[in-house]
């Protein structure tokens, strides 16, 4: 069985996230990592192939320091990397990231149909939650979004199977692959590398295919292809006029006053 | 020049409309003129109510239960090319999110979701007012395509009536071309209400986390003074202590409330992620250095099990005085 899963390099976030003055989310600070919910849909895609036998790639498109985003996957037990990085790409927005995935996976699906497309819940830096189905629209494959469970049924394990715990609904769903996936944070417990792991990991290469390379027009990725602009970004104000007390027998007198006061019961 | 219609999508559960779906309505009419979309049954009984609303078109699309994204999309696109509408408005939840990018995907539009406002610029092009990065950016997004498709936060404006005075108008669609249907829903199970608002809809929210150390007595007397939903972080979900869908934050639901009350919360980023945005912040925790202190406006310092009770006797004491 064939997986690839896909993993971002964002902004760690216990570091000072923000926005250059364009607009874009800045990457100086050099303190990037891979997407931490995307090392729960890399364990998932390397569990399957435990499970079942088959090899994972792990595919990021970003720029140069995104390696260590599949970096990271090569560590926790994937086979393969490919890292898409091109100048053009610069500004992109979710379709024009879901528009190069699909075409890294077609490449990938050439020397061999891929099975399995996985993706993390959401990418932390942006929290859009919309690349996972727009990539299986690209594809054209049934998608099974949100799993809190995932497993391969069927006789010949040919049936992905997904519960997912929505805000008032419970499901479980099932599509046959190939098929594209996300999982969320409960889906599993991310393995951590060990040495070993970790020095196996340095033998593996990571091929960095260009928009040439997968025969996307660069025009119709990037920024100008972008079908929205940041025009302002700026930090949110501090909060003004805020209250520290400590409890000394009438503190929950002193909150209610505080909601009465500020009309906020 | 008349401004072409503005689609918003209203969510029902069983034909009961979700409280969100108000505050599109009162924010799609700010854009232009207004014509709702019900996707499924029950729409008879909710007609008056989307009159009073300044609803005077429905489209409507009968749709099975089990109703997938790709359906809806399907749907929303088809509206959308057919009667002309350049924007379409939805209340931004994770299956909702999913809806808006394939409606977008379909139909060329620009995409936003979580927007936490939305108005229109001089060249009549849509501005989304955003948060990034945990709620400490702010950022303003044009769209520059002609179509927009846009998820909403719940509570990004409060919602209003305006009475058209008449039952709408009900045009009813058939799917032209309904998506294959790849994905098989083999079990559903709808969770019982809880009586209390819901969470990502609440106007006040109560949280409790791991220092609650599986009693969530106090919040939920404070949750049920206030009228609020009641909360909790990763630590108090993946305990066991109270179901997933409670869970606020990165990966669980995103609030932003007029007021959030967390009580033995520290505060951790990915928590924050997910309600720092709330209007008011009160937190009430035992470590003075707890990391939640960072971003309340109001903090106390102190055991959740005595200052919530005070709190809430306290409120009611005031409510019975009142009446
Ligand atoms: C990928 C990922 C995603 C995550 N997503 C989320 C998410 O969506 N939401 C989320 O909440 N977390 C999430 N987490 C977990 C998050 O990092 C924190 O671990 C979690 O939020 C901490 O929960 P807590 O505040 O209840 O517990 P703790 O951090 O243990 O804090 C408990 C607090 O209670 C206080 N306390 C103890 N006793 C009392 C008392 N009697 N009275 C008053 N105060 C008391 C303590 O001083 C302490 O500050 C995620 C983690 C990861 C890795
Ligand atoms: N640039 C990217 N490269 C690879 N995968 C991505 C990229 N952007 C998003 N994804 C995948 O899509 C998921 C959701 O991202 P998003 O829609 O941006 O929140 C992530 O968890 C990743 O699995």
């Amino acid at each position: 069985m064939k997986i690839v899963v896909c993993v971002k390099h964002v902004p760690d976030l216990q570091g000072d996230r923000g926005f250059t003055p364009e607009g874009r989310v800045d990457r100086s600070q050099g303190d990037g990592t891979l997407n931490e919910l995307d090392e729960n849909a890399v364990e998932a895609a390397v569990t399957l192939a435990e499970t079942h036998g088959g090899e994972v790639t792990v595919l990021t498109m970003g720029p140069q320091d995104a390696e260590d985003a599949v970096r990271r996957g090569l560590q926790m037990g994937a086979e393969h990397a490919v890292h898409v990085v091109d100048d053009a790409l610069a500004g992109s927005d979710a379709f024009a990231t879901a528009t190069v995935l699909a075409a890294a996976v077609r490449r990938i699906a050439a020397d061999g149909p891929v099975d399995l497309v996985v993706t993390g819940m959401a990418a932390l830096d942006g929290l859009m939650s919309v690349v996972p189905t727009l990539l299986a629209a690209e594809l054209d494959l049934p998608q099974a979004t949100l799993a809190a469970e995932l497993t391969l049924t069927g006789a010949d394990a040919r049936t992905v199977r997904v519960r997912r715990d929505l805000d008032h609904v419970v499901e479980v769903l099932e599509a046959d692959l190939p098929a594209l996936v996300s999982v969320t944070d409960q889906a599993n417990q991310p393995r951590y590398p060990n040495f070993k792991a970790i020095m196996a990991a340095r033998k593996k290469v990571v091929s960095t295919w260009s928009l040439a390379d997968l025969g996307v027009d660069p025009t119709a990725v990037g920024q100008t292809a972008a079908r929205t602009t940041v025009v302002e970004a700026s930090p949110r104000p501090a909060r003004e006029d805020r209250v520290l007390i400590t409890d000394e027998g009438d503190a929950g007198l002193r909150l209610a006053a505080y909601l009465v006061e500020n009309r906020l019961v | 020049m008349t401004q072409p219609a503005v689609l918003a999508l209203v969510d029902h559960h069983d034909g009961v409309v979700r409280a969100p779906a108000f505050e599109l309505l009162t924010l799609a009419r700010s854009l232009g003129p207004v014509e709702a979309v019900w996707l499924g049954s029950g729409l008879a009984d909710a007609l008056d109510l989307l009159a009073e609303h300044g609803v005077s078109t429905v489209h409507q699309v009968d749709l099975e239960a089990d109703v997938t994204v790709a359906t809806s999309a399907r749907a929303l696109a088809e509206i959308m090319v057919e009667s002309g509408a350049t924007t379409v408005l939805l209340s931004s939840t994770f299956e909702n999110k999913e809806v808006a990018a394939l409606t977008a995907h379909e139909t060329g539009a620009g995409l936003s979701v979580d927007a936490a406002g939305l108005e229109r610029s001089g060249e009549g092009r849509l501005v989304v007012h955003q948060q990034a990065f945990a709620a400490t950016w702010t950022l303003q997004v044009e769209i520059t395509t002609p179509r927009a498709v846009v998820a909403v936060k719940p509570n990004a404006v409060p919602a209003e009536a305006e009475p058209t005075g008449q039952a709408p108008q009900v045009v009813v669609h058939a799917l032209v071309s309904p998506p294959a249907a790849r994905t098989r829903v083999v079990e559903r199970t709808v969770r019982p209400s809880s009586g209390r608002p819901e969470l990502g809809e609440a106007q006040v929210v109560v949280a409790g986390g791991r220092g609650t150390e599986g009693d969530f007595s106090a919040v939920e007397e404070l949750a049920e003074v206030l009228g609020g939903a009641v909360g909790a972080t990763r630590v108090a979900t993946d305990e066991g202590w109270i179901g997933h869908e409670t869970q606020i934050g990165q990966t669980g639901v995103t609030i932003s409330p007029r007021l959030y009350v967390g009580a033995g919360v520290s505060g951790a980023v990915h928590h924050r992620g997910g309600m720092q945005s709330s209007g008011t912040i009160v937190a009430v925790n035992a470590d003075p250095e707890a990391p939640i202190f960072e971003i309340a406006d109001f903090g106390v310092v102190g055991d959740l099990f005595s200052v919530l009770p005070q709190a809430a006797a306290e409120l009611r004491r005031l409510k019975a005085e009142q009446a």
